[in-house]
């Protein structure tokens, strides 16, 4: 079975991004399961970048440990990554940029020198173009048609004219034709194309797709990492679906100008990261109190404050489900994989208009950025309905003569209307107010409207999704975990499950509602409780205890910006059984 | 055809302190809906908090009463989802010109087809009385243990540098010019911003109704040209005041219109809603399968 990890570094603004994309369509086009990871400093030019791209003949959920391809454009990359080489890897470099000595390596590595800035020369290409001829001769390693690569440029290249494409074919080409005629043979996998099954998508883009999906009409972004490929997916689109995109002069702006235009009766939604999400909470609690939907999502990275901005880490839950003064309904959903970030997006718009509250997908830089492959049709075939609940269509309203927008009903959602609709005349207030949105201090009104509101999560509690049990409900370990460490999770159960050992994982979506009663149910059954989580002080155990009363057994966690890898939950697993 | 009693809230009634300049800017803006002819299910009042932002609460139409600051960004984002709206943002001079200003330069400089008003009483009223951005110089109050040296803030000179197409100041002792002023504004296709100088009765004991009355002039009696925007600036320069007066020498207060300009709004710039507003848009069928393949 292939499972092989490629990995390029170099000086950011070598195009490592766009470079480490096209392998993994590479392997995507060549019918593999893949997922790829990026590592980058907060700057345009310089600093470190190092792109991994892991790819299997069998379902893959994460990144790994072990490299099989190192692409050096640097020493640098080889002084930082040699120690993740597995046993019979091959080293691509230039010796011209990158001074090697055969004896620093064992001696089953192969190395594949190549003059990359002589091949360039020889083509009159810019300098910049080294990763590509590094992309063409990775692949004359271990495949030996460059008609895979010639499409994947001719279909990113395109709308850029024929002299891109061409400049780019040529020196990829000769980056592949060096590497066929000096190392033929000398690379321990080869790869026959198989039958694609599967597309390439990044977390944002999933989201971005989700929300499109969803009929969002209306969105403010301020740029931010991790969340920038979600305004990108939303712009190339924007025209083709009606969709108004707007860059606000800052979060404030942005998640006011979302909560007019869903006041208006446009499906709106913000993202950001968490400092412009620290910027948006107030307005968080205008929208609750206001019960306009709207969906926000927050794409965490290490804080406080800048922290580490181009890192990953889940530091923002305990702030998301807390955020704003006051007591207010939200909903909040951490999605655990690319498949998990459409479906959570496509439901939050349904979920905020049904029950007109804010609902927060908590992501982070992990998930936004990593790409995977995904059936198409996982997504394609998916039953979606527009759902807007209680909002008002113009002939439910036209007539009525004493319309109170904040009616008390049963489920806590009052009817709708939209600012336009005659008969529907009402006001929205951010104060406490009676059914008609009027100010007002009287004691039993303010208990009734707080109760109101907070029934509405009680209603959406029926309708969302109980959180999953994987693996064998009689396994000796319960792993629990939320949001983008699902990926690295499902990665160890099946590594482990090749060692011959079983182990379950209660995957947690909703953090708001929270499922108390199947987590309870789980951890009463389960022997042993591992809380795995991305963020220091233990953020979800936290929730856990407080809404099931009970104390996992035992937590692993991490806080020094990189995700987990499955390795490391597998010696944890097994330290505990 | 919209009438005064139309507009009427019969649930509820203004709390604003007897005499406060509120009253005028309310009466001048029913006035002004009425005499444009809007329905009131088509204005939509979208205000901050203070005393101001209550205006919503009293006048039937629909109202959208957010945070301290924020009414103009609201109004942007509704403005885009239904560009059929008229859409009136209120707030006071802390909500708007503290907290909110910023907001005010980017709805300028992208000319979006909105009205603020500005009721502007130079002070926090609601918190008992603070200096405010607009305060006059060398005023003392209790939140400041000496008078304030900060100079006041000339909104309207910032507002026209930001590229706002109609810039006008209106006086809430003066409802005939305030409701033709507020019109005007309505009316003005683009960014329209209208500063009210609106005595506060029980906190500002120094710009009262008098000493307005007494300062107070009508651009229009002078025929002013408002299609310069060099002659605009001179004269949104004399107030507030930002220099010492010599001996025996009064402000002079302009009210009316400094400048308008007929310039593209922010909505005719986005081809998404020019068949239909945003909310008119059918949700039906949304396919995005054709977009699947991108990824391949």
């Amino acid at each position: 079975m292939i499972d092989i990890q490629w990995l390029i570094g170099g000086e950011a603004g070598y195009g490592i991004m766009t470079t480490g994309v096209m392998m993994s369509k590479v392997f995507t086009r060549l019918g593999l399961s893949v997922y790829d990871y990026v590592e980058y400093p907060s700057l345009i030019r310089g600093g470190h970048n190092a792109y991994y791209v892991r790819a299997s003949e069998e379902t893959i959920f994460s990144q790994k440990r072990k490299v099989e391809i190192l692409v050096a454009l640097n020493r640098e990359t080889i002084d930082k990554h040699k120690d993740e080489l597995s046993e019979k890897a091959a080293v691509v470099y230039d010796p011209e940029i990158t001074k090697v000595d055969p004896n620093e390596f064992s001696k089953e590595i192969i190395l594949v020198p190549i003059p990359f800035l002589d091949l360039i020369k020889q083509l009159n290409a810019d300098r910049l173009m080294i990763n590509t001829v590094g992309v063409g001769a990775s692949l004359a390693l271990f495949h030996s048609d460059f008609e895979i690569l010639n499409g994947i440029l001719q279909d990113a290249f395109g709308k850029k004219g024929e002299k891109i494409i061409s400049e780019n074919v040529n020196t990829s080409k000769a980056g592949f034709d060096f590497v066929k005629k000096n190392f033929s043979g000398k690379f321990s996998i080869s790869l026959e194309k198989k039958p694609q099954k599967s597309i390439l998508l990044s977390g944002a883009e999933s989201v971005g797709l989700g929300a499109i999906k969803a009929g969002i009409k209306f969105a403010a972004i301020y740029p931010m990492t991790p969340i920038n490929n979600i305004q990108s997916t939303l712009v190339s689109n924007a025209l083709k679906y009606n969709i108004v995109i707007k860059e606000p002069e800052d979060e404030i702006s942005g998640i006011n100008m979302a909560i007019g235009a869903s006041y208006g009766g446009a499906r709106s939604m913000v993202a950001t990261s968490g400092g412009g999400f620290a910027l948006m909470v107030e307005s968080l609690g205008l929208a609750s109190q206001t019960e306009t939907p709207i969906v926000f999502i927050e794409g965490m990275r290490p804080g406080p404050a800048t922290g580490f901005p181009t890192w990953t880490e889940q530091g923002d839950l305990q702030f998301v489900l807390h955020a704003a003064h006051g007591d207010f309904p939200r909903i909040v959903m951490a999605p655990g994989d690319i498949l998990e970030a459409f479906e959570c997006t496509v439901r939050a718009f349904n979920l905020a208009e049904k029950y007109q509250l804010p609902v927060i997908v908590l992501v982070d830089k992990y998930l936004m950025e990593g790409h995977g492959t995904i059936d198409k049709y996982q997504i394609s075939n998916i039953k979606y309905q527009i759902e807007r609940g209680k909002t008002l269509k113009d002939e439910e309203i036209s007539t009525q003569t004493d319309y109170k927008r904040y009616s008390f009903t049963d489920d806590g959602v009052s009817p709708r209307s939209l600012p336009g609709q005659k008969g529907g005349i009402a006001l929205s207030g951010t104060d406490e107010h009676d059914e008609r949105g009027h100010y007002n201090e009287d004691a039993e009104n303010r208990v009734r409207m707080m109760d109101k509101r907070f029934k509405k999560l009680e209603s959406a509690m029926s309708e969302i999704p109980k959180p999953q049990l994987f693996g064998d409900k009689e396994a000796p370990l319960t792993i629990i975990s939320f949001g983008s460490t699902k990926m690295t999770i499902m990665q160890a159960i099946s590594d482990l499950k090749k060692q011959g050992i079983n182990i379950n994982y209660l995957h947690v979506i909703y953090m708001s509602p929270f499922p108390s009663e199947t987590v309870s149910e789980i951890m009463k059954n389960s022997k042993k409780t591992l809380v795995i989580e991305n963020n220091k002080t233990g953020q979800f155990e936290s929730l856990i205890c407080e809404k099931t009363s009970l104390v996992p057994s035992d937590h692993f966690r991490k806080y020094d910006g990189r995700p987990f890898y499955p390795e490391e939950i597998v010696d944890k697993v097994k330290q505990l059984i | 055809m919209t009438q005064l009693q139309d507009l009427e809230i019969t649930y509820d009634k203004p709390n604003w302190c007897p005499g406060c300049g509120d009253f005028g800017i309310w009466m001048a803006l029913k006035n002004a809906i009425v005499q444009t002819g809007l329905n009131p299910w088509e204005v939509v009042l979208v205000s901050g908090i203070g005393c101001s932002s209550k205006v919503p609460y009293w006048v039937k139409t629909y109202g959208f009463n957010g945070l301290h600051g924020r009414p103009v960004p609201v109004a942007q984002g509704l403005k885009l989802a239904n560009h059929s709206l008229n859409i009136i943002a209120i707030g006071g001079d802390g909500d708007q010109y503290g907290e909110g200003m910023s907001h005010i330069v980017h709805a300028a400089r992208r000319n979006t087809n909105i009205t603020l008003l500005v009721h502007d009483n130079q002070l926090y009223s609601l918190t008992t009385g603070q200096y405010s951005p607009t305060t006059d110089m060398g005023e003392k109050n209790k939140a400041t243990p000496v008078p304030t040296i900060e100079t006041p803030l000339n909104s309207l000179s910032v507002a026209l540098s930001a590229g706002a197409t109609f810039v006008a100041r209106g006086y809430a002792g003066d409802v005939k010019n305030l409701t033709e002023l507020i019109i005007n504004a309505v009316k003005h296709k683009g960014f329209s911003i209208v500063d009210i100088m609106q005595p506060c009765v029980t906190f500002n004991k120094k710009n009262t109704y008098a000493w307005f009355n007494e300062r107070i002039y009508r651009l229009e009696d002078e025929k002013f040209d408002f299609n310069s925007k060099e002659k605009a600036f001179s004269r949104i320069e004399e107030w507030p005041l930002r220099k010492s007066l010599k001996e025996g020498e009064k402000e002079r207060i302009p009210i009316g219109i400094f400048y308008k300009e007929e310039r593209p709004t922010w909505e005719d710039g986005i081809p998404q809603i020019v068949q239909a507003p945003l909310v008119k848009q059918s949700l039906e069928n949304i396919d995005i399968n054709p977009l699947l393949d991108e990824f391949k």
